[in-house]
C-alpha cells in the first residue's frame, strides 16, 4: 500500500518574535558573548598587571571619582528608557517606541559627552606606563560599545520614523534594548576596577 | 496607540503569493531556485550570499592557504635536508616558518571547518540557508582580505618573522622595528574577526532552523561537532584579539602592556596567546571529529554507537581545553601547584576523546565495512592521532616538557596532533562530500594511492623528528652542523615531506579530473542516514524543494512510516512557505516545532563594500592611528546601507507578514 503523504502547513506562522524566539535574540548573545568575555580578559590583564606591579596605580594618584560616578548614574538611569522601548515594541507600537528610543539615545549621548570629561580625569594617559595603558584601554573598549550602539539606535530611530516599516523592526527595537542592558551592566565591574583597585590598600 | 501597520502601503492585507511544493519540475519548485539563486553577472558575484556559494569559496580560498603553507614547509625541509644548506638565510627561514604556522593555523586549520560547515550545516538541518546570510558573506570577505594582505606583505620581502604565536617582546617595537609584526597583528584581527562572525551564525542555524522534528537529541554529530565548535570560538578567540590589539598598541601608539620598563609584562601575552591558542587545537580537533562521525557510520552500515556519549564527551572536551593553555608555558617561571593543577587538566581531557574513540570502535566493530576512501582516512586517523595524542600525555607531564621544550619532539608531537587529528579526517572528508558539492564521485584508484602516499609520507616526515628532538634539536634553526648524529633523519624528514607533496597533488589531479570524468553521484551514492543526502548532487539553489520532517538521527535510515503498519501518519515535508521570495521556516530551540516563517534578505553588494572598508581602515592603522577614526566613516555608511531597508523587499516582506499574536 502506497505511504500516507501528509504536508505540515506553516503558512498560520508568524513572520516574525520577540526574545529566544528570534533570530536577531540568537546573533545578539553571540556578540554578547564575545564581548563579555573581551572586558572579562580585558579586567583580568588589569589585575595581573597589578599583581606584578610593586606600586598601583604606578606613578600617579586614584582617577578622580565625580565623572564616573556621574556616567555609572546616567547609564542606569538609560535603562528605564531602554525598558520602556523595548515593551513597547514589543506591544508594536510605534508612536511609544519612537519616544522612548529617542530618550534612550539622549541618555547614550549624555553619556558619550561625560565620558570625554572621565578621560581627561584619569589622570594618566595610554602611554605613561603600564597602569595607564590598561585603564584607557578598559575605558576606550566600553567606549567604542557605546559608539557602536548609539549610532545603531540613531539609525534604528531614523528608520522608525521614516519607514519602510515592518514588524521585524519591532523586533530589531527589542534587540537593540537587549544589547544596551548588556552596555550598562558590563560598565558596573569596569567602574570597580577603574576606581575601585586604585584605592584598596 | 499606533500600530506597526500605520505606516504600510494601502490594502496590506497578506497576498496570495505562490507557495512551495512538494517536489522538483514543478512551477513552485522552479520558482524556489530562481529565488535563492545568486545574481548573474559580476556584480552578482560581488553580492552572492547563497550559502553554498560562499563555502565553495571559503573552501577553495583556504585550500589555496594550505598549498601556500604547504610550499613554505617544503622550502624549511629542503633546507633542513642537508647540514650547512644556504638554499634559504636565516631571514627568509624566519619569515618561512612564521608564515608557515600563521597560514596553518589562522588561515587554513580553523577557516577551513568553518567552511566546510557553512556549506554542510543548513543541509543536514533541512534548512534552506544559513542564518544571516548577509554576514556570513561578510565573514568570508574579511577572511580573504587578511589572508591575501599577509601574502602580498610575504611576497614584497616583509613577511613577519616572529614565530605564529608572536612573543614578545621579539614581536615588540624594540626588537622587531619595521612593519612586519603590525602586519601579523592585524591579520590576526581579520581571521578572528572572521571566526567570530562564523560562530555567530552557525550557532544561530543549529538553534533556530533545524527541520520539524529535528530535536536536540537528534541532530548530527558533526553539527554538534560544529556547534560546540562554534562555542569556544566566542570564547577563545578574543582572548588574541585582545592581545593583538595589545601588541599593536605597544608598535603603534607608545602604550606599555608588555613592556617590563614601565610596569609591562611579557608573560601577559603568553597568557593570552595561550588562552586562545590551546583551544585553537580543539578548535582544528573537534570538527575533526565530527566528520569522522558522519563517515563511520555511513561505512559501518550502522548508527553510531553511544550517541549521548558522543555529544557529553564533545561538551567535556570543550570545557577541559580551555584549563589546559598553561601546559604550553611550563619552561615559564610560574607558582609549581599551578603546573601541577595544569598537568593534572591536560591528562583528564584524554577522558573524553579516549570516550570517543571507544565509541567509534564499538560502531566500526559491530557494523559491515565498506573499505572506500574516506574510511581509509578514518583509520589512518586512529593510528596518527593516538601516537600523538600519547606524547601529549608525555608533554603534559613537567620534568618531560621542560627536557624537550622547544626541540623537535614538540614539532612532531602538534603536527601528529594536528594533521592526524584534522587533516586526515578533512581529506577523508573532501571523498566522502565531494559528490554532494560537485554531483561527481573523485576517482577510488587514485584515492587509495592518494591516502597510502600521504599515509607513509607523513610517518616518514614526522616520526624522525621525535628522535630528533629527544637528539637535542632544536626548533626553528635555520641550518645545523654536520656530525650532530641530526644528518640521516632531516634527510629522511624531508623526503618524508616530498611524498606529503607528491600525495597533495595526487589529491588535486583526482579532484580536478573528477570534476568532469567522476562518476555521476546521485543524491545518495554511499547510502547514508543524514539530511544532506535527501536532495540532489550537487543541491538546488534552495536546498530542499520541500523542508523534510523529521523522525530520526539518522532521517534517510527510518523505516517509512503508514497509517497500513499501524503508525501514525506522518508528516513528510512542511508545505506554506513562500516560493517566491526568500521565506524560511524557524523551529523552537529544544524540541524543533514550527515557530515562525523568516523573511530573508536579498543579496547585496554591501558586505562586500563593507568588509573593503574595514580591510582599508585595519591597514591604514598599521601606519597611523587617525586611519581609526577616518576609516570608521565609510565602514559606518557602508554597513548603514547593508542595514537598511528596500522599499520593495518590505513590501514583499508586508504581504506575508503576520504577527507573533495573530
Amino acid at each position: 500500500m502506497a505511504m500516507t503523504r501528509r504536508e505540515l502547513d506553516v503558512s498560520g506562522l508568524p513572520s516574525y518574535a520577540f526574545g529566544h524566539r528570534s533570530l536577531m535574540w540568537w546573533g545578539t548573545f553571540g556578540l554578547i558573548a564575545i564581548e563579555g568575555t573581551l572586558f572579562a580578559l580585558a579586567i583580568g590583564s588589569y589585575l595581573y598587571l597589578r599583581s606584578q606591579s610593586d606600586a598601583w596605580p604606578i606613578g600617579a594618584p586614584p582617577p578622580q571619582l565625580l565623572w564616573g560616578t556621574v556616567n555609572t548614574l546616567i547609564l542606569l538611569a538609560s535603562t528605564w528608557p531602554n525598558h520602556k522601548a523595548k515593551r513597547a515594541a514589543e506591544a508594536c507600537d510605534l508612536l511609544r517606541t519612537r519616544r522612548w528610543l529617542m530618550t534612550g539615545l539622549a541618555f547614550s549621548v549624555a553619556f558619550l559627552v561625560v565620558r570625554g570629561f572621565e578621560f581627561g580625569a584619569l589622570h594618566t594617559r595610554w602611554d605613561s606606563n603600564a597602569y595607564g595603558s590598561i585603564v584607557w584601554m578598559l575605558l576606550g573598549l566600553h567606549t567604542v560599545h557605546l559608539l557602536t550602539d548609539t549610532y545603531d539606535t540613531a539609525v534604528l530611530g531614523v528608520l522608525l520614523f521614516t519607514g519602510p516599516m515592518e514588524g521585524q523592526r519591532f523586533a530589531d527595537v527589542s534587540e537593540n534594548a537587549l544589547y544596551w542592558y548588556f552596555v550598562v551592566f558590563s560598565w558596573l565591574p569596569i567602574y570597580a576596577v577603574v576606581y575601585g583597585v586604585p584605592r584598596l590598600q | 496607540m499606533q500600530n506597526a501597520h500605520a505606516m504600510n502601503p494601502p490594502g496590506d492585507a497578506p497576498a496570495s503569493r505562490l507557495k512551495d511544493g512538494p517536489g522538483p519540475g514543478s512551477r513552485e519548485a522552479a520558482a524556489l531556485d530562481a529565488t535563492w539563486s545568486d545574481p548573474p553577472g559580476l556584480l552578482g558575484w560581488l553580492a552572492a550570499v547563497n550559502h553554498k556559494s560562499i563555502a565553495r569559496r571559503f573552501i577553495a580560498t583556504t585550500f589555496f592557504f594550505f598549498l601556500a603553507g604547504g610550499l613554505l614547509a617544503l622550502v624549511m625541509r629542503l633546507q633542513l635536508a642537508r647540514p650547512g644548506s644556504k638554499l634559504v638565510g636565516p631571514d627568509l627561514y624566519n619569515q618561512l616558518f612564521t608564515m608557515h604556522g600563521s597560514t596553518m593555523m589562522f588561515l587554513f586549520a580553523v577557516p577551513v571547518m568553518q567552511a566546510v560547515a557553512v556549506y554542510l550545516v543548513p543541509l543536514m538541518l533541512g534548512t534552506r540557508s544559513i542564518a544571516f546570510p548577509r554576514l556570513n558573506a561578510f565573514a568570508y570577505w574579511i577572511f580573504l582580505f587578511g589572508g591575501v594582505m599577509l601574502y602580498v606583505v610575504f611576497v614584497l620581502g616583509a613577511g613577519p618573522d616572529v614565530g605564529w604565536f608572536s612573543y614578545v617582546p621579539l614581536a615588540g617595537p624594540d626588537y622587531s622595528p619595521g612593519k612586519r609584526a603590525d602586519f601579523w597583528a592585524q591579520m590576526i584581527t581579520f581571521t578572528e574577526l572572521s571566526a567570530l562572525l562564523e560562530a555567530i551564525v552557525v550557532i544561530t542555524t543549529v538553534f533556530k532552523l533545524r527541520a520539524p522534528g529535528m530535536t536536540l537529541n537528534r541532530i548530527p554529530l558533526f553539527v554538534w561537532a560544529m556547534l560546540v565548535t562554534a562555542f569556544m570560538v566566542l570564547f577563545a578567540m578574543p582572548s588574541v584579539m585582545l592581545a593583538s590589539t595589545m601588541l599593536i598598541m605597544d608598535r603603534l601608539v607608545g602604550s606599555h602592556f608588555f613592556n617590563p620598563a614601565e610596569g609591562g609584562d611579557v608573560v601577559l601575552w603568553q597568557h593570552l596567546f595561550w588562552f586562545f591558542g590551546h583551544p585553537e587545537v580543539y578548535l582544528i580537533f573537534l570538527p575533526g571529529l565530527g566528520f569522522l562521525s558522519a563517515i563511520i557510520p555511513t561505512f559501518a552500515r550502522r548508527p553510531i554507537f553511544g550517541y549521548t556519549a558522543m555529544v557529553l564527551s564533545l561538551i567535556a572536551t570543550a570545557f577541559l581545553a580551555f584549563g589546559l593553555w598553561v601546559h604550553h608555558m611550563f619552561a615559564v617561571n610560574l607558582p609549581e601547584l599551578g603546573k601541577s593543577f595544569f598537568t593534572a587538566a591536560s591528562m583528564l581531557i584524554a577522558i573524553p576523546s579516549a570516550v570517543q574513540i571507544f565509541c567509534w570502535l564499538a560502531t566500526l566493530w559491530s557494523g559491515k565495512l565498506d573499505f572506500k576512501t574516506p574510511l581509509l582516512f578514518v583509520l589512518g586517523f586512529f593510528f596518527i592521532l593516538v601516537l600523538g595524542g600519547m606524547t601529549g600525555i608525555m608533554l603534559a607531564s613537567v620534568p618531560l616538557d621542560l627536557q624537550v621544550h622547544d626541540s623537535y619532539f614538540v614539532v612532531a608531537h602538534l603536527h601528529y596532533v594536528l594533521i592526524g587529528g584534522a587533516v586526515f579526517p578533512l581529506f577523508g572528508a573532501f571523498y566522502y562530500w565531494y559528490p554532494k558539492i560537485t554531483g561527481r564521485l573523485m576517482s577510488e584508484r587514485l584515492g587509495r594511492w592518494n591516502f597510502w602516499l600521504f599515509f607513509t609520507g607523513f610517518n616518514v616526515a614526522f616520526f624522525p623528528m621525535h628522535l630528533l628532538g629527544l637528539k637535542g634539536m632544536p626548533r626553528r634553526v635555520y641550518t645545523y652542523q654536520a656530525g650532530l648524529g641530526w644528518d640521516t633523519m632531516n634527510m629522511v624528514a624531508t623526503i618524508g615531506a616530498l611524498t606529503i607533496a607528491a600525495a597533495v597533488l595526487l589529491f588535486i589531479v583526482n579532484a580536478v579530473r573528477s570534476l568532469r570524468h567522476g562518476a555521476p553521484a546521485g543524491a545518495n551514492p554511499w547510502g547514508a542516514g543524514t539530511l544532506e543526502w535527501a536532495t540532489e548532487s550537487p543541491p538546488p539553489p534552495c536546498n530542499f524543494h520541500a523542508i523534510p520532517v523529521v523522525h530520526g538521527r539518522e532521517p534517510l535510515w527510518e523505516p517509512p512510516r503508514t497509517e497500513a503498519d499501524g503508525a501514525r501518519p506522518a508528516f513528510t515535508h512542511v508545505g506554506g512557505l513562500a516560493a517566491d521570495t526568500r521565506e524560511l521556516l524557524a523551529t523552537t530551540v529544544l524540541d524543533a516545532r514550527p515557530d515562525l516563517r523568516v523573511n530573508f534578505p536579498d543579496p547585496t553588494i554591501w558586505p562586500f563594500v563593507s568588509a573593503v572598508a574595514v580591510t582599508a581602515l585595519f591597514i591604514g592603522s598599521i601606519f597611523t592611528p587617525w586611519a581609526v577614526v577616518w576609516g570608521s566613516i565609510p565602514i559606518a555608511i557602508a554597513l548603514t546601507a547593508w542595514f537598511w531597508p528596500q522599499r520593495a523587499e518590505t513590501s514583499v516582506h508586508l504581504s506575508l507578514e503576520r504577527k507573533p499574536w495573530q
